[in-house]
């Protein structure tokens, strides 16, 4: 069966995967990549192609974010798996991994299965699921990861909870090892994070407000790398936000314990100043950290100890967001600013582009085994073009996420996405 | 007849952190004018006359709420109480709808408590007259800082070069923190005495100098600033029990001792006799300002209700 055959001419093409950056264009057919490179269209574009002329921009695989929270099903007010979709395109995201914290929980298999259809269905971006690591995410009881595994999910969290007794985490880290699974955690120990609201320290203590110490993070970093070790067990770190952490997983993988991590971009372009005057959009968990961590995190993303960067996309409604800092919910939505908060490391010279865009496409893919964030031939036709210089400024009202508790309100960045193709098809276009 | 600058001119008093040394000491001066006239028979002035002040107190006060009551109607303003027990809040109404719902009766200036840190500077950007922070969670209580000052002012002639010592639970105490921004601005030198449990982290950035042994910490202080010690703290594991707080931390003539002969007490109210000071300390009329605290709140409120209210009248008013 053939398809339409579509020619995306003059783009700059990006392939972290294999280091490519160069002139070019790609040639898709239906659903699938059928070739690409830089003189595919020296001799002209196929007979009877549509031609999408790219102007110079860059066209790079779909971004793949790993890490969202998704409110369809349970919480429809704040966000819909359309609504997700319609956000994560215009942020040039073409793949992502959902949270399990949906309700019901996604525990069981049927849940899992009303969201790939749901979301096959919207056909917008492509939602993978994380299966629970404890049923209900009570942190008691292991979920059916054999099952969930088989029925797709792609590896096992108790989402923004942590699976915070240390024997069931060495349990669920031996049985997920049966099948080779992954377990990700959101690192931080319950009992010093309860009741805090933002980072513990100085600023906290100025705003009379509690505070969640780096080490309720640390400690449950050293721990579990010290039982995935124990059990030989894989175990990935979600948006670590502590330059001691970062420590920490370094040793890890000096010992050869199979241990990664990703962040997310308040993490390297924010600090705990930016709650300012008690700015509940900058709620966020973990909550936003020092200076001096901020900039670690940098480091991290730079020598390879954060293997990606994760949007932790969090939609919450205004009712959850307008109420005094400590009753306010955590969380921020991330997916349309991905792309130009992860380019201010371009911009500031503390990367180059490839590697930028390497942290948003296939090295997330690699954590999670997904068939995405690669130019391949024959794997379909998920693209992003995007201009990495466009200057504007971030205004959540014009997103199309339904909620717009963005932390970088009125942020000036520079990098935009223009156009978003899933299966060959354009999903997005920037409006002119 | 010159005109007088006027230095405060902020459209709120959500806290003392950010006002300059000329703003304290305008409102202090205000406030002394006030002292003479509230204990003679004929203590109402009808500078507020026609204008309506709500006192809005989400957790429970009777001193505070007096005090602002009293300031207000010697300044022939109307008040009205309302208190959280009263209120629709438990029923589901969120503070930003009680705010809405309060501004559209046009009150000129609204007194806050909250247990919430910020949740008074939250309302005050809803509303359209000015707003008093009363307390609101461990952030600021900047009026009682104010009384704070006036009080040592009238004692030792002068704020500046003063050794302040500020003993107990800093960690849980707006009246700490604001305190603590005051003394800096006004050139004071403070002291923190605590168990660490109860010193937050990042105080000594504040401007402050820690102690762990009360005896040290007092040596050649002029003012001992108590802080109420709450029962729940013990279940909290701050502390294990009250004796043994105040076996090491409780104010007896034994540890004042050791601060200079002629300081001065003080203590924010309510008391716990026997927990944080010892009663007969707590009654020296030689070494307590404790009483002297309590008049002066109401002359320190007066001062702050009229400043504010006469702000909204003057175009150009600078920001909250």
């Amino acid at each position: 069966m053939t398809g339409k055959l579509i020619a995306y001419t003059n783009a700059r093409l990006l392939d972290p995967a294999t280091d490519l950056d160069r002139p070019g264009g790609v040639l898709t057919e239906g659903k699938t990549i059928l070739d690409f490179g830089a003189d595919l269209f020296k001799d002209g574009v196929p007979d009877g192609a549509e031609v999408i002329d790219c102007s110079g921009n860059c066209l790079a695989p779909g971004f793949v974010d790993m890490r969202v929270q998704l409110r369809e099903p349970g919480e429809e007010h704040k966000g819909t798996l359309a609504s997700a979709g319609a956000t994560a395109v215009a942020g040039g995201v073409t793949t992502m991994a959902c949270l399990p914290n949906t309700n019901p929980v996604i525990d069981d298999t049927s849940v899992l299965e009303f969201i790939a259809r749901r979301a096959r269905k919207i056909g917008l971006a492509k939602v993978f699921s994380y299966g629970a690591v404890t049923k209900g995410l009570e942190g008691k009881e292991l979920a059916e990861m054999g099952m969930l595994s088989e029925a797709g999910a792609v590896a096992f969290t108790d989402g923004v909870k942590t699976v915070s007794n240390a024997k069931t985490m060495r349990r669920a880290l031996g049985y997920a090892k049966n099948f080779n699974l992954l377990v990700v955690q959101h690192a931080e120990e319950p009992s010093l994070a309860e009741d805090g609201a933002m980072n513990g320290g100085e600023t906290a203590t100025r705003l009379g407000l509690p505070g969640i110490p780096a080490e309720a993070e640390v400690i449950i970093v050293a721990r579990d790398i010290r039982l995935a070790e124990a059990v030989g067990g894989r175990i990935h770190f979600a948006h670590i936000s502590t330059a001691d952490s970062l420590h920490i997983i370094r040793k890890g993988k000096e010992r050869g314990v199979q241990v990664t991590c990703d962040t997310a971009p308040p993490y390297f372009s924010l600090n705990e100043l930016s709650v300012g005057e008690y700015r509940t959009f900058c709620k966020l968990s973990p909550p936003l950290r020092l200076e001096a961590d901020r900039i670690a995190i940098i480091e991290g993303i730079k020598d390879g100890t954060i293997s990606a960067i994760a949007s932790d996309h969090d939609p919450q409604d205004e009712d959850a967001k307008r109420l005094p800092f400590a009753q306010a919910a955590f969380g921020g939505v991330g997916l349309e600013t991905l792309l130009p908060i992860s380019l201010n490391l371009y911009h500031t010279g503390e990367m180059d582009l490839l590697q930028v865009i390497k942290k948003i496409t296939c090295d997330p893919a690699d954590i999670l085994n997904l068939p995405a964030g690669r130019l391949v031939k024959g794997a379909a036709a998920d693209l992003t073009i995007f201009n990495p210089d466009i200057g504007w400024k971030i205004e959540p009202d014009n997103f199309a996420s339904k909620s717009k508790n963005s932390p970088f309100d009125g942020r000036p960045v520079q990098g935009r996405v223009l156009r978003t193709i899933v299966d060959g098809r354009t999903v997005f276009e920037l409006d002119n | 007849m010159g005109v007088k600058i006027q230095y405060f001119t902020r459209k709120h008093l959500l806290g003392i952190a950010g006002l300059e040394p000329p703003e304290i000491s305008e409102l202090l001066d205000l406030a002394d004018t006030y002292v003479e006239s509230n204990r003679s028979p004929n203590k109402k002035f009808d500078k507020l006359r026609g204008r309506t002040v709500i006192n809005l107190f989400f957790e429970n006060s009777t001193r505070t709420r007096t005090s602002f009551e009293l300031a207000a109607k010697r300044l022939g303003a109307d008040t009205i109480n309302m208190s959280v027990s009263t209120s629709s809040i438990k029923k589901g109404e969120t503070l930003i709808d009680t705010a809405m719902t309060l501004n559209a009766m046009h009150p000129d200036l609204m007194v806050v408590r909250h247990g919430d840190s910020g949740a008074v500077q939250l309302l005050s950007e809803k509303v359209n007259g000015a707003v008093i922070n009363a307390g609101d969670g461990y952030h600021e209580h900047p009026t009682q800082a104010l009384l704070d000052a006036l009080t040592i002012r009238r004692s030792k002639g002068r704020l500046g070069g003063l050794k302040v010592a500020i003993c107990g639970d800093i960690q849980h105490s707006r009246v700490a923190r604001s305190n603590i921004h005051l003394l800096n601005i006004m050139g004071a030198h403070v002291r923190l005495i605590a168990p660490r449990t109860l010193i937050p982290s990042g105080v000594r950035e504040m401007g402050t100098e820690v102690f762990h042994d009360m005896r040290e910490g007092l040596k050649g202080c002029d003012i001992v600033m108590m802080l109420r010690i709450q029962q729940e703290r013990m279940q909290g594991n701050y502390l294990p029990s009250v004796r043994e707080f105040f076996h090491f931390y409780g104010l007896d003539y034994e540890k004042l001792s050791n601060a200079k002969p002629d300081a001065l007490i003080m203590h924010p109210g309510p008391m716990n006799r026997g927990v944080e000071i010892d009663s007969t300390v707590a009654d020296d009329l030689d070494r307590s300002l404790i009483r002297q605290q309590v008049e002066l709140g109401v002359a320190v409120r007066m001062a702050c209700l009229e400043k504010l209210i006469g702000n909204l009248d003057q175009p150009g008013q600078g920001g909250a």
